[in-house]
């Protein structure tokens, strides 16, 4: 097909010829067309299928704001439904499809439910899926499934990366149409830092759609100008393809730029940059966007918004029919007959509302004044209109004008509402606007060039004065104003046929008339049960018509009816560029031990902890399963000795001559007493009397504790602490470090760990048990000098160390113990073994301290102090909190030994039956314990400190299965503690 | 947001942990006659105003302030910004 609507003029490069296809027909464009513009150019007027009655549709806009022209981009899975024709750059290669049929664009199937659209009326799916209520789940869901939606996803993974990024400047200019080329000039020339953002790929905005002069020069070339003027600006960076889609507080705007979406290829660069911009100032120049008239059948391809069609003249060269009509109810549609004459295309006639004389001279068109289009034919393509008066006008092509309104969207971002303007019958930005915001230009209803030259340059100089700017002295780019009066005109009362207002949402005036008939009045209902401004147009070119037909039935006026709340984003922002590069492995951060290597090159396999990675266990020559590993791995901890990397513990270095005094708030059981080279386990209960973390605390110093945490709560028991230091004791003389990763952290446990550490540990650090008893700490040197901290704590169970060196010395420390272990034939263990031995020792963790269990609970009430003030010891005295019949920590063995037990199973005594009235606690953790050969678990059981020996039921409902367990001592292993002193 | 901290100026409020009411400064006396309902009202009775608001955020991706700003729940502008210690030592804390 060759390119039979291409006219003279415009600002396409024909030097160029690019290549596409649209359902796979073959066409041609030039550089600097749109999609929609190259379709227009090629004939092709119908372009998809409506959303609800599959009506078929051509392209109505020619910009952002776009219901109907919605196509499918690309192939593969670089495929992107729902995309709008009228801002999607063509380029050669480009491959396009209609969306919303079954069978072909020309011939779609669903196209019956427009033959039966008067039982598709607005709240239908509320009123017809209602009954029979069986049918929803199997009939009525999977066909309305199945219908709904416009493209498809490719459900491929996103091949292209998106990045974010963040901007600062004085003032940010949004929109780089005349008023805010004239705001950018001027802000510019005064030398404050500028941003000039905008949607198109060309700035000037409508100067490009436009035959308006500027400066005496013709409007695009004067755009063009003014960008290389600021581009040579150090101060000032230009954005095109770069919409400003949101306002957010204190003076942030969220900005999408389209790096790549012009390109056949991505080339491995960011498809598109999601950024952040800080301005102190921001000059809103987002233009306006023009309004339909509603009449009978005005959905049909080939009727047009009259701006748009005057832009494909004059921007693309484009005219979208051979014969062209233009109704309107104001002076600015006249220029587009006007336009379209100068370029030699056919103006039939000129039906004007206002019962006035024409505005300008059109060469061969007909005047027809105090008249209305009641209807159109043409199924496919407009081929007539039909007058008020009853006569018909042969044409291809109507614009429709009924008046522009002002961009508000970015000033109601903070909930500002509008006001309205008799004058325009438009809203303007009023009430509050986002802090540092002004609107200059059409935006704020200065309609014509001059005035929004003047607007611009006018408001940015009070901006950059207020930031403390000298304003240029430069008096705003000359031009004239054009005439615009305007007589509010919204729908053809005479029009029998259904007439749209939103046609991305299917919604008809008489939508809008029943929603008021059924008491959906407020503009905020009609929007919900009727759908309208809803979808990737939000209504830019529906909502106030809508709004005007509600007025009139409710009898009130417009600015009373209101508006519904704008949000953002200004357009659609896709999701892979909101999520940027957290996706995949980099969805969130992760941290690795510092023995992560080592563990690597010795057969760890790895889990999540946190956003740390451990080792879970070593896999050695010949094991088969992980449970082969585990078992080795905690025998042998046992037998002989086993090294573990425990680094990702939290570790707080506590200093200050009221260090003691600190922690003794902190912890619910004192550490002031605690003697230098001495650690102590502590306890710390949040301010409701509730467990929240434990740990060991060693005394380094006179002034220096070094506080450890559970991995999961580092950040958390670190943030609390500063809260105590900062807000709730700040007289104490404290301070607070984490050296979390500061310090590679290893435990060494086992009969044979002191042996081990003999042969590390430099010579004159005596480590005997005389010297280095249970729960002693010190600063030693190791491997001749390298400065440690060694602790003796035990989470096995067994007689154990801690060793810690600078985090830098981790992973060959790890190397050095192992390697001094081979006489005693050690084997580093993971998580799980660690898991196993702590169970068998009955060492309380997260799946006991849940945030809903006391001191009491696990039997350490009485390490919660009554005598000193600390964080929960008043509510931990509640009388609930205390109770002596209350759930306490122990321990379970099946009675078969053979039996393993699960994890969540509720306790029932025995003979009762199994319900939650008769539920006595639940199973907290389970293991298969390798030292006693059975399974065995930890749990919560009413008085259980009383019922050893009892055997009750352990039930899972959700496993369907039942054991019975006995109740023992939660000290599995070694309950005198001989081991942990020898 | 952007919060202006008194010690490093105006920085964006993503690097702030938020906790609430300012009033958590004010923790009671453990030794008071009525201490169990006085830590009653500390830990679960807040005011929920809609305007000016105190509260308590922690400069976690920075100097580990906290800070009290006093900021209108309906608009979100901050009037002001404390260290909480100062608050705090204000307060009679120390």
């Amino acid at each position: 097909m060759s390119q039979v609507n291409r006219i003279e003029g415009g600002l396409i490069d024909r030097s160029k010829t690019l290549s596409f296809t649209f359902n796979g027909k073959a066409m041609q464009g030039h550089p600097g067309d749109t999609l929609a513009s190259a379709l227009l150019a090629n004939g092709q007027t119908l372009v998809g299928r409506s959303f609800k009655y599959h009506r078929p549709r051509g392209i109505f806009t020619s910009g952002s704001e776009e219901p109907n022209a919605l196509v499918q981009l690309r192939t593969g899975a670089h495929q992107e439904p729902n995309t709008r024709a009228t801002v999607a750059e063509l380029f050669d290669g480009l491959n396009a499809t209609s969306q919303n049929h079954r069978g072909s664009l020309e011939f779609d199937m669903m196209a019956m439910t427009d033959f039966v659209s008067p039982f598709l009326s607005a709240g239908f799916y509320y009123k017809t899926f209602m009954w029979p209520k069986a049918f929803w789940e199997k009939f009525y869901e999977p066909v309305i499934r199945s219908s709904a939606g416009l493209g498809r996803l490719s459900m491929q993974e996103d091949p292209d990366i998106y990045d974010k990024g963040f901007l600062h400047c004085d003032l940010l200019v949004i929109g780089a149409g005349p008023a805010g080329l004239s705001a950018a000039l001027a802000a510019g020339r005064s030398g404050a830092r500028v941003i000039l953002a905008d949607e198109d790929f060309a700035p000037g905005g409508r100067l490009n759609a436009e035959t308006l002069e500027v400066d005496g020069m013709a409007g695009a070339d004067w755009a063009t100008q003014a960008i290389d003027e600021l581009s040579a600006m150090d101060n000032v960076r230009v954005m095109t393809r770069s919409t400003v889609y949101g306002a957010y507080d204190h003076g942030i705007y969220g900005v999408l730029e389209r790096c790549t979406d012009h390109l056949a290829s991505s080339n491995g660069k960011p498809r598109q940059i999601l950024w952040r911009v800080y301005s102190k100032r921001a000059v809103l120049a987002a233009g306006a966007t023009e309004r339909p008239i509603a009449f009978g059948n005005n959905d049909r391809p080939g009727v047009m918004l009259a701006g748009a069609v005057r832009d494909y003249a004059n921007r693309y060269g484009v005219t979208p029919g051979q014969q062209v009509a233009v109704f309107t109810n104001n002076d600015d549609g006249w220029r587009t007959a006007a336009d379209l004459a100068a370029k030699g295309v056919q103006v039939s006639a000129i039906i004007d509302s206002r019962d006035a004389p024409a505005v300008c001279d059109v060469p061969g068109a007909r005047h027809v004044r105090n008249a209305a289009v009641v209807d159109t034919v043409g199924r496919k393509g407009l081929k007539s209109v039909t007058l008020t008066d009853g006569q018909v006008i042969p044409v291809d092509c109507l614009a429709v004008s009924g008046g522009w309104n002002p961009n508000v969207h970015l000033t109601c971002h903070q909930r500002g509402r509008p006001t309205w303007d008799d004058d325009l019958s438009a809203f303007v930005p009023g009430g509050e606007l986002p802090v540092g915001m002004a609107v200059a230009g059409a935006a704020n209803g200065a309609m014509t060039l001059g005035a929004a030259l003047q607007s611009g340059r006018d408001v940015a100089n009070a901006q950059v004065k207020d930031l403390g700017f000298t304003a240029s002295r430069k008096a705003a780019p000359k031009a004239e104003d054009e005439p615009r009066e305007c007589a509010a005109f919204w729908h053809v009362k005479e029009s029998k046929k259904r007439a749209w207002l939103d046609q991305q949402n299917d919604v008809t005036v008489k939508d809008v008339k029943l929603s008021h008939t059924e008491g959906y009045r407020s503009v905020e209902l009609l929007k919900r049960y009727t759908t309208l401004g809803m979808a990737t147009d939000q209504g830019k070119t529906a909502n106030i018509p809508a709004l005007a037909i509600m007025a009139e039935c409710t009898g009130k006026t417009i600015p009373e009816t209101g508006t519904t709340i704008f949000r953002p984003p200004y357009t659609p922002v896709p999701l892979g560029a909101l999520g940027g590069r957290a996706r995949g492995k980099d969805f969130r951060p992760y941290r690795l031990t510092p023995s992560h290597k080592w563990a690597e090159e010795n057969g760890a396999s790895f889990v999540t902890v946190g956003n740390w990675m451990r080792a879970e266990w070593y896999t050695r020559p010949g094991e088969k399963g992980w449970r082969d590993s585990v078992d080795r791995e905690a025998k042998n901890t046992r037998e002989s000795v086993g090294i573990c990397d425990v680094t990702t513990l939290g570790k707080i270095d506590v200093k200050g001559k009221d260090a003691g005094e600190f922690l003794n708030k902190v912890y619910s059981n004192t550490f002031s007493t605690l003697a230098v080279g001495k650690v102590r386990y502590g306890l710390m209960l949040r301010e409701d009397g509730i467990c929240y973390d434990d740990g060991t605390t060693a005394r380094m110093g006179e002034n220096h504790y070094v506080m450890t945490t559970t991995t999961a709560n580092a950040v958390l028991v670190f943030r609390r602490m500063e809260f105590a230091r900062q807000c709730l004791w700040p007289d104490l003389d404290v301070h607070l470090i984490s050296t979390t990763d500061g310090w590679a952290q290893f435990a060494v446990a086992g009969p044979n760990s002191r042996n081990l550490l003999r042969k590390v540990v430099d010579e004159e650090h005596d480590i005997s048990n005389e010297a280095f008893p249970f729960m002693g700490c010190g600063e030693i040197t190791v491997c001749g000098g390298m400065p440690a901290r060694l602790f003796r704590i035990s989470f096995s169970g067994e007689l154990a160390f801690e060793i810690a060196v600078p985090a830098r010395y981790g992973n060959s420390m790890m190397g050095v113990l192992n390697e001094a272990g081979k006489e005693f034939n050690v084997a580093p263990y993971g998580t799980e073994a660690l898991g196993v031995m702590r169970i068998e020792k009955g060492h309380a963790t997260a799946n006991e301290l849940n945030g809903q269990t006391t001191a009491h609970n696990i039997g350490l009430g009485k390490m919660v102090s009554q005598k000193k003030e600390c964080i929960g010891n008043v509510l931990s005295q509640r009388e609930e909190l205390i109770r002596d019949d209350d759930i306490r920590l122990m321990g379970f063995h099946p009675v078969d030994r053979n039996e393993k037990l699960i994890a969540g199973s509720h306790f029932i005594t025995k003979g009762e039956d199994a319900i939650m009235d008769n539920d006595q606690g639940w199973m907290t953790s389970v293991a298969f314990s390798p030292n006693l050969g059975h399974s065995v678990g930890l749990g919560f059981i009413k008085r259980g400190h009383e019922r050893k020996g009892e055997i009750v039921r352990a039930v899972s409902p959700v496993h369907g299965k039942e054991i019975e367990v006995e109740i023992v001592s939660a000290h599995m292993i070694d309950p005198e503690g001989e081991r942990l002193r020898a | 947001m952007i919060i202006n901290h008194p010690l490093l100026g105006p920085r964006d409020a993503a690097e702030f942990i938020y906790l609430g009411d300012a009033c958590l400064i004010d923790r009671p006396d453990w030794q008071a006659e009525d201490a169990a309902e006085q830590f009653y009202e500390y830990g679960y009775l807040r005011d929920n105003p809609a305007g000016e608001h105190q509260e308590l955020w922690y400069h976690e991706q920075g100097d580990r302030s906290w800070l009290v700003v006093t900021r209108d729940t309906l608009s979100h502008k901050i009037t002001k910004v404390e260290l909480a210690r100062d608050v705090a030592v204000a307060r009679g804390r120390g």
